[in-house]
């Protein structure tokens, strides 16, 4: 049993919990993420580490109510213990050596982002970062990413930070900036767009998949995707990979399988 | 007395209709009579058959003058999972192989007693006193299991590393509930966890923790049995198609999941006619799964002939009783979807035998322009797997093989002293009772890798 010891509600659809799991605290890098099961009963679904903290040994996870398992979770109180907390898995984010990146963020993707920004700064990076969000009541982690990087905040309607979508803003920095990597976090949508952008700017860049599995080991298979025509598994082979490569209208069509399955209403992209 | 007496198994009609174990097991008036049968060879041909070396005419002859007791005490002599032996070993290529019976009738039927010793008779476990250093496994599978218990019997410290959140490995998420029923694999864990073997869930070795810091964290020795990792597939258009799952999904969602059951969280999607690619044991059990989800046809495709195929003839006459539509000699081509990405049918070609292969097979070769199409809604690939890289990456000085299994020595050590590894993650995918054989070899070994340093 893994204890939740701290749960702050970000807005009203994203919720952050620290967890109390010194294994994957102590282990654990930006980039990676953990499985969990809530229940018994439960289903295991992957969560990226938005922060750590070794020596309190605890880990964070935030994330956006969208189906049945995100709000058992989030039914959780401090006090609560999840069921099972594996990790951490998937392969860590190549960060060594970069002297210049553009991290372009949405929604609660930005909460995957966030460990980037900061391990960045700490290897001494300049890191801007282009965070998008719906409107001013869903934007989260403004004031952390601030701390680390230049943030340039967007909201569709303009509420908060400057009004237009995320690569409008990226065109702007990649027409007058050179960036060794433009890393994308977010919604499958937001990471397609801001793909194909950098391969207008032949600009190198990375994106952090995020498709269904069960055990995370790559024993399962279910989170295959296709890059530069091969077949990847996300858990082992990722979450990241080349941006240019990635066959999007396919993960777009795969993020879909169980949605008649799910009678829960349709996850709305924040 | 020339045939072995038969095993009363549910009605195939209605065996589909949910998840219990087809194989009924022996009463007790049966299993005296398959006992009579066993002519007490000295020579126990038998024994040689079998793995962990049961010694077989022992513990028959405790049913058939009706000490339980004394059957079960000599099984768990040499192996501590015998009701999940009993059932899934492929006696038939091993113990009753060479069984004397077999040669002018059929074998005495070894595995269904063993069964009904481990069903019949709960084996009292005297708990080894723990003086001696502490040992980890990495994999709670059935070579990890086996290597647990050997070691803990002889007074080691084990610790079992899983990093799914229940043991068992493909005993739990792999084979069906109506082959190998769950309660049987955990009372058989559970008997092995009052051994005195802790076993530690949620652990991925590699990514929680690597291997090295085993050894800093005071083990003295680990065994690596990960078993068989990724699955494979077949490298035609279409693959990742939305209803196009590997085995091992389909059986993880089934089996660990029980996507099946209304209570639980993990979805399955609807399904109606499902083709399930391949010839082995892991091909019918996903077949049979299916077939229990109540679906209208589930249609098995393998390219080779019904001689050729890998799985056990039980499970394929299993699966014939049931209904599955069999379609051998074909291969897929591609899979067809719709404008949604979803499964419409799959496109397969004939094939017929060539000459034979490495592999001793005969080839198959396809038969130009017989393609033809079937029409499905969810096709479940059942080719085998790849070895995991994830804890053999993370550990560099650990060698592989071309395949990328862990490279062992003849004792079963790795390139890394006091590493020992067994099963699937060196064989590549084979059978439950030799990674049990291969758990229980590396046990020994470990041992006497670990008294040798006390000599120094």
């Amino acid at each position: 049993m893994y204890k939740i010891v701290r749960k702050k509600e970000l807005n009203s659809a994203v919720t952050l919990m620290e967890v109390e799991a010194p294994e994957i605290a102590k282990a654990c890098k930006p980039g990676q993420f953990v499985i969990l099961r809530v229940d018994s009963t439960g289903e295991r679904f992957p969560l990226t580490i938005a922060d750590s903290d070794p020596e309190k040994g605890t880990v964070t996870v935030i994330f956006q109510v969208v189906g049945r398992s995100t709000r058992k979770l989030n039914a959780l109180e401090e006090g609560d213990a999840i069921l099972d907390f594996a990790g951490p898995l998937g392969r860590p984010s190549k960060l060594d050596g970069l002297k210049r990146v553009c991290l372009v963020v949405g929604g609660v993707g930005s909460a995957a982002g966030y460990p980037l920004a900061k391990e960045l700064r700490r290897l001494g990076t300049k890191v801007d970062t282009v965070a998008g969000f719906r409107t001013k009541e869903l934007v989260i982690l403004e004031d952390e990413y601030k701390k680390v990087s230049d943030l340039y905040l967007l909201t569709d309607d303009g509420s908060a930070g400057k009004k237009g979508i995320v690569t409008d803003r990226l065109k702007k920095l990649l027409e007058n900036n050179a960036y060794d990597l433009v890393i994308a976090v977010g919604p499958l949508v937001m990471m397609r767009a801001v793909a194909e952008m950098c391969k207008e700017f032949n600009q190198k860049a990375v994106v952090s998949m995020n498709p269904i599995m069960i055990d995370g080991t790559g024993m399962c298979g279910g989170c295959r995707v296709t890059v530069n025509g091969e077949i990847k598994f996300a858990c082992v082979d990722g979450p990241e990979f080349d941006a240019a490569g990635v066959d999007f209208d396919e993960a777009l069509q795969r993020a879909k399988m169980y949605r008649k399955e799910e009678r829960e209403e349709d996850c709305k992209l924040l | 007395m020339k045939n072995r007496t038969p095993m009363r198994e549910l009605d195939p009609r209605e065996r589909i209709k949910g998840f219990s174990e087809v194989a009924l097991g022996y009463s007790a008036e049966e299993a005296l009579l398959e006992a009579s049968r066993c002519l007490d060879c000295k020579r126990a041909p038998c024994v040689t058959g079998c793995p962990v070396g049961i010694n077989i005419p022992k513990f028959i002859k405790g049913i058939w003058e009706g000490r339980l007791k004394d059957a079960s005490d000599t099984i768990y002599e040499a192996n501590y999972l015998p009701g999940i032996c009993g059932r899934v070993c492929p006696q038939e290529t091993q113990c009753e192989a060479k069984c004397v019976r077999g040669i002018k009738g059929e074998p005495v039927a070894i595995g269904r007693l063993e069964r009904f010793v481990s069903d019949n008779w709960r084996q009292e476990i005297r708990k080894a006193p723990i003086d001696k250093e502490k040992v980890a496994v990495i994999g709670s599978g059935p070579a990890g299991l086996s290597c647990a218990a050997e070691l803990a019997q002889k007074g080691y410290a084990v610790h079992i590393f899983e990093a799914l959140h229940a043991a068992g490995g493909v005993l739990t998420y792999g084979i069906p509930e109506f082959r190998l029923p769950q309660g049987v694999v955990d009372s058989e864990i559970e008997t092995l966890t009052r051994l005195g073997i802790a076993i530690h869930y949620n652990t991925v070795i590699g990514r929680t923790k690597k291997l090295q810091d085993l050894f800093n964290e005071g083990f003295q020795a680990v065994f690596i049995g990960t078993g068989a990792g990724l699955p494979k597939f077949l490298g035609i258009p279409g693959e990742n198609l939305n209803g196009v799952l590997s085995a091992n999904e389909f059986l993880t969602r089934i089996n660990l999941m029980k996507a099946y059951l209304p209570e639980y969280d993990t979805p399955l999607r609807k399904m109606h006619r499902v083709v399930v690619v391949g010839g082995g044991n892991v091909a019918m059990d996903a077949a049979r799964s299916a077939l229990r989800l109540g679906v209208e046809e589930v249609t098995l495709v393998y390219r080779r002939g019904r001689e050729e195929m890998p799985a056990r003839r039980e499970e394929v006459e299993h699966a014939e009783e049931e209904g599955i539509r069999f379609m051998l000699l074909t291969n897929p081509v591609r899979i067809l979807g719709d404008s949604e990405r979803n499964v419409t049918g799959i496109e397969c070609v004939r094939m017929e035998l060539g000459e034979p292969d490495a592999s001793g097979r005969r080839r198959p070769v396809e038969k130009s322009g017989s393609n033809f199409e079937i029409t499905c809604d969810c096709v479940i690939i059942a080719i085998g797997n790849n070895p995991n890289p994830l804890l053999t990456s993370s550990m560099p000085d650990l060698k592989t093989n071309e395949k990328g299994c862990i490279a062992v020595d003849e004792n079963l050590q790795t390139s890394v002293l006091g590493v020992y590894a067994g099963g699937d993650i060196v064989t590549g995918a084979a059978t439950v009772i030799l990674a049990m054989g291969a758990g229980k070899k590396a046990a020994r070994e470990i041992d006497r890798y670990l008294r040798s340093r006390h000599a120094l």
